[in-house]
């Protein structure tokens, strides 16, 4: 039988994009539950809780799926055009850089038939050299801001350091939460910042880059904590919603980015609303980026199988990718140095 | 729900049939022996999922019977009197020798059974390896088990097994008859004898001494002989609670020590503050796992009103995701239904609930022709008179029922004469405790569903039997107490 | 107490032919017993003895008007409460040489069911009762007992012949009995149940309940220390119980009754029978809401009878067995009258 049919908002409502011009609109119908701290605390406190043992053990029952023959190569060539291929070093150079977004045009030189990258996922002070580098590739430049990773800073700083980016252009910026006033219940701060930096995001021509709210997983620490967050910033108008940043013990896991996939089906199931999902850091093989295909398969179904809805946050990930590619197409095991070092 | 393209189409993922090495014909296993049937009768092993005949088994009768009990009653001597020690030992190897060729048996538990390869790969054989490695451990420790200071064995234990999880009820009374010093009869199946026999292959890997484990495939009949036959002193049964009632009154007014593990009719409840996706999970696992074919299945969902139709939608919607098919793929949720009986029953019963007004639904799956199949189903608009609230389908249909309080849920929970298990989904510790000492369930799943440990008792109220399986409890079924 | 014995004593006294009651009773009761001389099995032994025959032809003589004593009528005890049978039968209970004891009532079919209903109104109760509270009461009926010693030991003598010193032995063990399964109440839980070492993020917790609703054909022979050894585990661990005396010697049982009514034990947890296991039996191995059966007071072939009708609704059976009421009783009594209930639930954040 077929896997998952493709989910339709039980309210009826069609489908508008959290980017689009349509979702305010959406937003604004829930505006009394971020009406006050009170409210929004009531809201997120009210939303069904996670029990962490039955949701890794779906996650980890829908890891042994086994995806072969057409269905990997599938897989693969969309894993691959998913990828926000990243650098986000202290040593980043703009050769470095350079470097990747040729990787990103092109990531198998022997194979033109490989899919390019979603996007190139630099620093803000990278981000004018990303755009240059891809020109009319139809790769995005994603940059992270507010003070990534730790987003300690002034508020006004984080708003300039996005401001910064857009202006660099940025199609994508990937900002982070305060965890500090999350964990401490300050929800409305929280919620106010990311109003404040989707406002950032926008571009004199009217156009706007795209936010991906980044959520450090490993620091909220609890599932309960992240599907709040989701709601959260979901509300306030994030575009995506991002497991981590890489840069701290736990990133992306199997379990929270299907906990963050529930959310944003139940999302769109309540406001019509569709928000993106990037797992970032540790997804390394191909292995790996197949399950979570899988997950985004069996949860929230094709409307989020492209690389407009679903995102890798990886580097190493994508050499793995074309290696099995590679093993596909020939037959035989491919090696390191069969794929471009950057 | 229709079914709709999808751009991420599983390829098929067969687990290869080879690791399995199927003899056209297979014997009764008896005194460390294989042989035919004194009076010569045979009868095939289908394949649920393709009706193929994957061999002929020998039909065991009265002769068999007798001569199966003998040599497990000359056998008891010599084992009863080992070493704990030296008990210990075999069913350690036992334990190393499943590990070791569990992908064969699970291929064949697939095959024989119709089981996905999911989980007889993931469950069952794990569970029957890690059966046999804790009841192992109990042999030398018996007189610390809390039955007094020198507990003996009973002798010679008739075994009656279901086709559900053949080789993991196999595991669950050959196991702890074993440490305990039995010596053992079971009778597999009918439609499920093989792995059985792979078993008797194994006790002769093991060195296990002749007459020990005995396997008489066969019928009711076979079953009924072995029950009733005078050199008996225990009879372990797992099966129809109708089947359960006709043994004990077989052996009453016998020494013949009983236990009984017979169906059910769990309620799984769910709460309003539920962890929903959860809970979801849970009422598919419980209901959906291995077809239905489970007498702990939570065949009742209890769902409180005012959360109903969340409930039932995300229930739908994980329903259609749920994937019917070949056994063998590995990415198979639901395979075959074990028998063409069995099938006759779930759509007897299906009928019945549509003829008396409950609402029937199942997600649009193609269902492979030959063989045995059901899709997953679910009735809204069932109450507790419905004979699908009150009857044991054994197959993959949910009955949904609503409650408004707690007080409700578990009259309802209970208003059966079963009481085998019962599943609570509730984010708040104080009532799922408050619950849990309400029901009449001998298993109690809270935030789970459908889980099974070596160490944790397995077993049912009323008329879901008696006894527990599993744990130092499942100990005193083959020890000379009480 | 005391006195209501010595005028049974005087005026019921009779011949005996055993030697030493006088002192045996005098030492038990610690009563001035002068007045006694005969025997304290017989006639005399049962308080409410309806010998008025006998006494009248072997009483000393016409001499001393004597006052006439008041006889007991003995009731079942069913739902705290102390009917007659429904039937309106009675038998006559003797003592170990044929003499007239009292009348025992008849019970019947229908008093088997209505203590079923009774029994299962209370268990709910019962076993939701904490398990301090069920040893306190299973205590307070011990000491209950102890107050009304020489009661059950005349009666128990009575009825089955025993010497009074044997009938104070029994009398005595049946008390210690009640003690000993007092102190069980909030222990057995734990040497019955405990936490399973699954493999996997769950807690995982076995515990004891209660049955039920469990039928008891009290032995035949032992009708007080064996009657409580069989009654005492069923109700500790919660169980409700609907007990068919002995059918020979009913009367320490029912007046156990009357201890259980005063001992604050609520009322159907014990429901009490006197009348024959092969009548009663059936009904109560039948029945639908019988949770579990003790066949103790059947002999093999009722016995037999009554485990194939038990099987009906599964009910759980203690088959009989040679049975030592004085050796220490074990847990046996109490686990077989309990179910084990294992809790899953997951251990996560």
């Amino acid at each position: 039988m077929s896997p998952l049919s493709p989910l339709t908002a039980p309210s009826g409502l069609p489908t508008v994009p959290a980017h689009g011009p349509d979702a305010a609109a959406r937003l604004a119908t829930l505006a009394d539950v971020t009406a006050s701290d009170a409210a929004l605390r009531r809201f997120l406190h009210g939303l069904p809780g996670v029990d962490a043992v039955g949701l890794e053990a779906r996650a980890a029952m829908l890891g042994t799926r086994s995806i072969k023959t057409t269905a990997k190569a599938f897989a693969i060539d969309l894993a691959i055009s998913m990828i926000d291929l990243t650098t986000l070093e202290g040593a980043d150079t703009p050769g470095k850089v350079r470097s990747l977004c040729a990787k990103g045009v092109s990531p198998d030189p022997t194979d033109r038939s490989a899919p390019k990258v979603a996007a190139i996922c630099v620093y803000p002070d990278m981000a004018r050299i990303a755009k240059d580098a891809l020109g009319d590739s139809g790769i995005h430049v994603a940059s992270v801001a507010t003070a990534f990773p730790a987003g300690r800073a002034a508020r006004s700083v984080k708003l300039a350091d996005v401001a910064d980016a857009v202006a660099a252009g940025a199609d994508e910026i990937d900002m982070v939460i305060d965890r500090g006033a999350f964990l401490s219940g300050r929800y409305m701060e929280v919620f106010e910042e990311i109003r404040a930096v989707k406002q950032a995001c926008a571009r004199p021509d009217g156009g706007a880059a795209h936010l991906k709210v980044i959520f450090e997983n490993g620091e909220l620490s609890t599932y309960d904590n992240i599907r709040r967050c989701s709601w959260l910033t979901m509300l306030a108008g994030a575009d995506f919603i991002k497991t981590s940043t890489g840069k701290v013990a736990v990133n992306a896991t199997p379990a929270n980015t299907l906990l963050m996939l529930e959310a944003v089906r139940d999302f769109r199931d309540t406001t019509g609303v569709q928000v993106g999902v990037k797992p970032a850091g540790g997804i390394r093989t191909s292995r790996d980026a197949i399950k979570y295909l899988v997950m985004v398969n069996e949860t929230v179904g094709d409307d989020w199988l492209s690389p407009d809805w679903f995102r890798f946050g990886a580097s190493s990930l994508l050499n793995d990718l074309l290696m099995q590619r590679q093993k596909l197409s020939t037959g035989r095991y491919s090696g390191p140095d069969y794929v471009t070092v950057d | 729900m229709d079914k709709m393209s999808s751009v991420f189409e599983y390829a098929p993922a067969p687990e290869s049939r080879a690791v399995v090495d199927l003899a056209p014909s297979y014997g009764l296993f008896v005194d460390g022996e294989f042989r035919e049937a004194a009076d010569g009768r045979v009868f095939k092993s289908l394949s649920p999922s393709s009706e193929e005949v994957l061999a002929e088994v020998a039909q065991a009768g009265a002769a068999d019977v007798d001569a199966a009990v003998r040599a497990a009653r000359t056998a008891f001597t010599g084992w009863s009197a080992l070493p704990g020690t030296e008990r210990a030992k075999y069913l350690f190897r036992i334990a190393r020798i499943i590990q070791e060729r569990s992908r064969e048996l699970a291929v064949l538990e697939s095959l024989d059974n119709g089981k996905p390869i999911r989980e007889s790969r993931d469950v069952d054989l794990p569970l029957v390896a890690a059966h046999f490695f804790y009841y192992a451990g109990w042999a030398d420790k018996l007189q610390h088990a809390g039955f007094g200071a020198d507990p003996r064995p009973l002798g010679v234990a008739a075994q009656v097994i279901p086709w559900n999880f053949p080789l993991l009820m196999l595991a669950w009374k050959v196991a702890p008859a074993l440490a305990c010093g039995n010596t053992v009869v079971l009778k597999p199946a009918e439609t499920t004898p093989l792995s059985a026999l792979f078993f008797a292959d194994i006790c002769r890997q093991a060195g296990l001494p002749k007459g020990v484990v005995n396997i008489l495939t066969g019928d009711g009949e076979t079953g009924a002989a072995l029950v009733g036959h005078d050199g008996v002193d225990k009879v372990a049964f797992t099966g129809s609670t109708e089947v359960g009632k006709a043994i004990a009154r077989t052996v009453a007014g016998t020494r013949k020590k009983v236990t009984l593990e017979l169906g059910g009719k769990a309620a799984n409840i769910v709460f309003d503050d539920a962890p929903v996706d959860q809970a979801v999970e849970g009422i598919v696992n419980g209901i959906f796992f291995n077809q239905g074919h489970v007498c702990c299945a939570g065949s009742r969902l209890l769902v409180q009103e005012s959360v109903r139709d969340e409930v039932l939608d995300a229930l739908k919607r994980r329903m259609s995701t749920l994937r019917v098919g070949d056994p063998l793929d590995k990415n198979t949720d639901i395979g075959a239904i074990n028998s063409a009986e069995q099938l006759a029953r779930i759509t007897e019963l299906t009928a019945a609930g549509e003829a008396e007004g409950a609402e029937r639904w199942a997600p649009a799956c193609e269902l492979p022709s030959a063989g045995y199949w059901f899709a997953p189903t679910l009735f809204t608009g069932v109450t507790q008179a419905h004979r699908i609230a009150r009857e044991e389908i054994f197959g993959p249909v949910l009955s949904v029922l609503t409650f408004r309080t707690p007080a409700e849920a578990v009259e309802k929970a209970n208003n059966t004469p079963y009481g085998l298990s019962a599943g609570i989904w509730t984010e708040k510790g104080s009532r799922i405790l408050w619950m849990a000492d309400r029901l009449r369930a001998g298993v109690v799943w809270a935030n789970t569903f459908n889980k099974f440990d070596p160490t944790s008792p397995f077993g049912g109220y009323k008329e879901s039997g008696y006894g527990r399986e599993g744990g130092r409890h499942g100990l005193e079924a083959y020890l000379d107490v009480v | 107490m005391s006195s209501e014995r010595q005028s049974k004593n005087s005026s019921e006294s009779k011949s005996s032919s055993q030697s030493g009651k006088t002192s045996d009773s005098r030492k038990i009761s610690g009563a001035k017993s002068s007045s006694e001389s005969g025997k304290t099995t017989g006639s005399k032994s049962a308080p409410g003895s309806k010998g008025a025959p006998e006494s009248g032809k072997k009483s000393a003589g016409p001499a001393v008007a004597e006052r006439l004593s008041v006889f007991k009528t003995y009731k079942l005890f069913v739902g705290g409460k102390f009917p007659r049978s429904e039937s309106g039968r009675v038998y006559e209970v003797s003592d170990s040489q044929g003499a007239w004891l009292a009348n025992a009532p008849l019970a019947s079919r229908k008093d088997a069911r209505d203590a079923v209903s009774a029994a299962r109104k209370a268990f709910g109760g019962w076993a939701g009762a904490t398990a301090y509270n069920r040893g306190q009461i299973l205590y307070r009926i011990a000491e209950m007992l102890e107050g009304r010693r020489e009661q059950f030991v005349r009666e128990v003598a009575g009825g089955e012949g025993l010497s009074p010193a044997g009938a104070a032995a029994a009398v005595d063990a049946a008390i210690d009995r009640w003690v000993w399964y007092a102190g069980w109440t909030d222990k057995i839980a734990q040497v019955a149940g405990g936490s399973n070492p699954v493999a996997g993020p769950f807690f995982n917790l076995s515990s004891p309940e209660p049955t039920g609703v469990v039928a008891v054909l009290a032995p035949q022979d032992s009708s007080f220390l064996g009657l409580v050894s069989v009654l005492a585990p069923v109700i500790a661990t919660g169980n409700a119980a609907v007990l068919v005396t002995s059918h020979r010697a009913p009367l320490p049982a029912l007046s156990l009754g009357e201890v259980l009514a005063t001992s604050d034990l609520p009322g159907g947890v014990v429901n009490l029978l006197s009348g024959t296991a092969a009548e009663i039996g059936p009904h109560l191995a039948a029945h639908s809401d019988v949770n579990a059966i003790d066949l103790t007071g059947a002999d093999g072939d009722l016995a037999r009878e009554l485990e194939i009708a038990a099987a009906d609704n599964l009910k759980r059976v203690l088959r009989p067995r040679a049975e030592d009421w004085t050796a220490d009783p074990g847990t046996g009594r109490l686990l077989a009258f309990l179910e084990t209930k294992t809790v899953w639930h997951p251990i996560g954040v």
